[in-house]
């Protein structure tokens, strides 16, 4: 039986497109060089840890995300983009979801733009540069430009093939031409810190003029947005004379909020509601209405929300294998029947607790 | 006539109970006067009293008998006033005529109107150990504590005896060899054993007799004096027959479930248990993982659930107020063990009590006393 279910557990053999209902519950592995390009900065820390212990990267096939590749799968990129948001409780997997799904848009050979985790855009910032463009914007250049640094490890392929559609001047010595390739543009950000937020509003904006046009160098662009509710929650951020500062008058806040808005099209928006690392939030909050407030809800609508839960009981037997496969489970008790019980009640089937739980034993 | 007989038995009840809060002046009672003024206690040893060095008896037997002869009559009339039946009239009906008829604002119980047999009320007193001519009844007396000692050579004489049969029988058939049981009972305390010999006696005296008594039982042939040593033996009641278990009721989809409430420090929760096949608990409507984020207090509800072993069948509903989050889950683990009672034979209910799962935890925080920082902890102690 056991042995039965182990060869069950394991779909390394199926190509990720074609993961359907049937492989529910069942673990699938990344290939561990597409996960250097793919996901620098993408997965929750735990996994990381996770992969590094266990040599391998093996992700669930869960309901919400098969259900978020289907969309994908059926939806009509000729419209403008819809917006697709993962909501649930801490510690459910919407992290996870969103990096399958973003897994299966790269092997379709979409663009990935990847905004790890919001929530350190409006938080624990060091320097707060007012921003070069515009009086009333704050500049984030550290922030900025390590994320352009991922942005290029993601997606080099296609920064030679698509071109700037406009002169941008940076400093009265830097420029960046026009139909110059967007590679430029990304190491003009890398290399010169200070004007980085502004090089990734100029970034998006390309983006979003020339995604899912109909010349040949077409491409989708799938943009992932991990702790949606902090573009439109509080700050922790102080100004000089120790006022608040507003998400608005973040640079790069306020230009993903742009791209967040659904007048483009040739491509998907998936997003995820995080409490984690959310400022100001009550414990209990998990809904959209509650998480993104009055005026992101008005903004992201209309949306897809799809609801992130906690392992069904199939799901939770084939993460307890997978764990006794893996001999992270070392506890003689934990081998037993009754371990697992107990292993189900303290953590009532929550996947992040799960693992913590295990990791204990 | 009713009025006036009435009226007397209010006076002779009064004055039957009402010995320490009375004034002085009042009249015509054929007591000694300095009696009245007597401190009435429950039992000498309570208070510490050296009975054997009071000296000879304050109250004479005479007047201890006819205290008893008006404690009946009284109750009688009492019974009458209330009422209710003279033959049937116990003395938990007397003292709740007593705290009706008077009620009292004291805080002390023990300073409140008491109507007592007279031997509860009066400490027993040793009779005058010495006749006219001064000498002394018994041969121990100048010993200082003869009822101690006789009892000693009473219960050696008893022990010689059992070996002299001992050494008679040894060589007929041994068939007879029985031991006295001693499960379920458990030796006198000291201060029982000084109220029965109305005699002071030190720990050393104590521990002794209860040599010499373990001595006696150890012998074969001991079941001859069962009865004797029983007198010195208290009986220890079964505790979890005194265990109530609540009753099981079933909803109208005929789900069994079961109400129970629990507390610790002071939280109080009471819970709604399901008997579904789901292990879903609600605790104040959060789900038990978002209420209770620290692993110690889900390990305390699991606790009462898993040592019964019916982890996954039952649904746990809860509201739980007050205390902080480890009172919390203490009060629902408590909560818990007490449904589960209904759910569960008495053999696992004896189990669950070893377990300490029934008992409600008595540890409350400790008053802050004048003169200290905390409950325990002093002011910096300074030499000078």
């Amino acid at each position: 039986m056991f042995i039965f279910l182990l060869i069950e557990i394991f779909s390394r053999s199926v190509p990720q497109a074609c993961h359907t209902d049937l492989h529910a519950g069942q673990y699938y592995t990344l290939p561990t060089a597409q996960l250097r390009t793919l996901f620098p900065h993408g997965l929750p820390y735990r996994f990381q840890m996770q992969i590094k212990t266990f040599n391998e990267a093996c992700v669930m096939v869960r309901q919400p995300a098969l259900e978020l590749i289907s969309y994908l799968k059926k939806a009509d990129y000729s419209r403008p983009a819809l917006r697709y948001i993962l909501y649930g409780e801490t510690g459910c997997g919407k992290t996870m979801s969103l990096c399958h799904a973003l897994h299966f848009c790269a092997t379709q050979g979409w663009m990935v733009l990847h905004i790890p985790d919001a929530h350190l855009w409006v938080k624990n910032c060091r320097e707060l540069l007012p921003s070069s463009s515009r009086p009333g914007r704050l500049d984030q250049p550290l922030q900025a430009s390590l994320w352009l640094k991922n942005f290029k490890t993601t997606n080099d392929r296609f920064l030679s093939k698509i071109k700037t559609t406009q002169r941008y001047v940076w400093t009265k010595r830097e420029t960046t031409e026009e139909g110059r390739p967007l590679g430029e543009l990304v190491d003009q950000g890398v290399a010169r810190v200070k004007s980085s937020s502004d090089v990734v509003g100029a970034l998006l904006r390309e983006l979003r003029l020339q995604a899912g046009g109909a010349a040949e160098g077409a491409f989708r662009l799938a943009v992932a947005v991990d702790g949606v509710n902090a573009l439109w929650g509080r700050t922790t951020l102080k100004k000089e004379d120790k006022s608040e500062v507003l998400p608005e008058e973040l640079t790069l806040v306020h230009n993903l909020r742009k791209m967040l808005r659904n007048d483009w099209s040739g491509g998907a928006i998936l997003t995820t509601l995080s409490h984690t690392g959310s400022l100001y939030k009550p414990r209990s909050a998990y809904l959209p209405m509650e998480l993104l407030g009055e005026e992101g809800f008005d903004t992201m609508d209309p949306f897809v929300p799809v609801p992130v839960s906690s392992y069904t009981e199939k799901e939770f037997e084939s993460c307890y294998l997978y764990y006794m496969d893996r001999h992270w489970l070392q506890h003689p008790h934990s081998q037993t029947e009754e371990g697992k019980k107990e292993l189900i009640f303290l953590s009532n089937r929550n996947p992040s607790i799960l693992e913590r739980l295990c990791a204990t034993l | 006539m009713a009025a006036c007989s009435s009226s007397r038995a209010v006076r002779s009840i009064l004055l039957n109970c009402g010995k320490y809060s009375r004034t002085p002046r009042r009249p015509a009672h054929s007591l000694n006067p300095q009696l009245l003024y007597r401190h009435v206690c429950q039992s000498a040893a309570v208070w510490g009293k050296n009975l054997a060095a009071a000296g000879p008896e304050k109250f004479s037997e005479e007047y201890i008998k006819k205290q008893i002869e008006e404690f009946s009559i009284g109750k009688r009339h009492l019974a009458n006033m209330m009422g209710e039946d003279p033959e049937t009239f116990t003395q938990e009906d007397i003292d709740r005529s007593i705290a009706y008829l008077f009620p009292s604002g004291l805080f002390e119980k023990r300073a409140r109107p008491v109507m007592k047999h007279p031997d509860i009320i009066f400490p027993k007193q040793s009779a005058i150990q010495w006749g006219e001519d001064g000498r002394p009844f018994n041969f121990l007396f100048y010993t200082g504590k003869q009822a101690y000692y006789s009892l000693m050579h009473e219960v050696f004489g008893k022990v010689l005896a059992i070996e002299k049969r001992q050494d008679r029988l040894r060589n007929e058939d041994t068939t007879d060899i029985k031991q006295i049981s001693l499960t379920g009972s458990r030796w006198m305390l000291k201060e029982e054993l000084e109220d029965l010999l109305v005699e002071t006696m030190s720990d050393h005296d104590y521990s002794r007799f209860l040599q010499l008594m373990e001595r006696l039982v150890a012998l074969p042939y001991s079941s001859l004096e069962e009865e004797f040593v029983q007198r010195f033996r208290q009986q220890l009641g079964v505790q979890s027959s005194k265990q109530e278990i609540p009753a099981l009721q079933h909803d109208e989809k005929g789900v069994a479930f079961c109400q129970a409430n629990g507390r610790r420090k002071t939280a109080s929760a009471s819970i709604t248990l399901r008997d579904c096949r789901s292990g879903n608990i609600m605790v104040n409507g959060k789900s038990y993982l978002q209420y209770f984020p620290i692993l110690q207090d889900r390990e305390q509800l699991m606790f009462p659930l898993h040592f019964v072993g019916m982890l996954g069948r039952f649904d746990v509903e809860a509201h739980v107020e007050g205390g902080g989050r480890s009172a919390q889950a203490g009060a629902l683990r408590l909560a818990i063990s007490r449904a589960l009672l209904s759910f569960v034979s008495s053999g696992e209910m004896e189990t669950m009590r070893q377990a300490g799962l029934l008992t409600s935890d008595p540890r409350v925080k400790e008053r802050k006393k004048p003169g200290q920082a905390g409950a325990r902890k002093k002011f910096t102690w300074k030499k000078r």
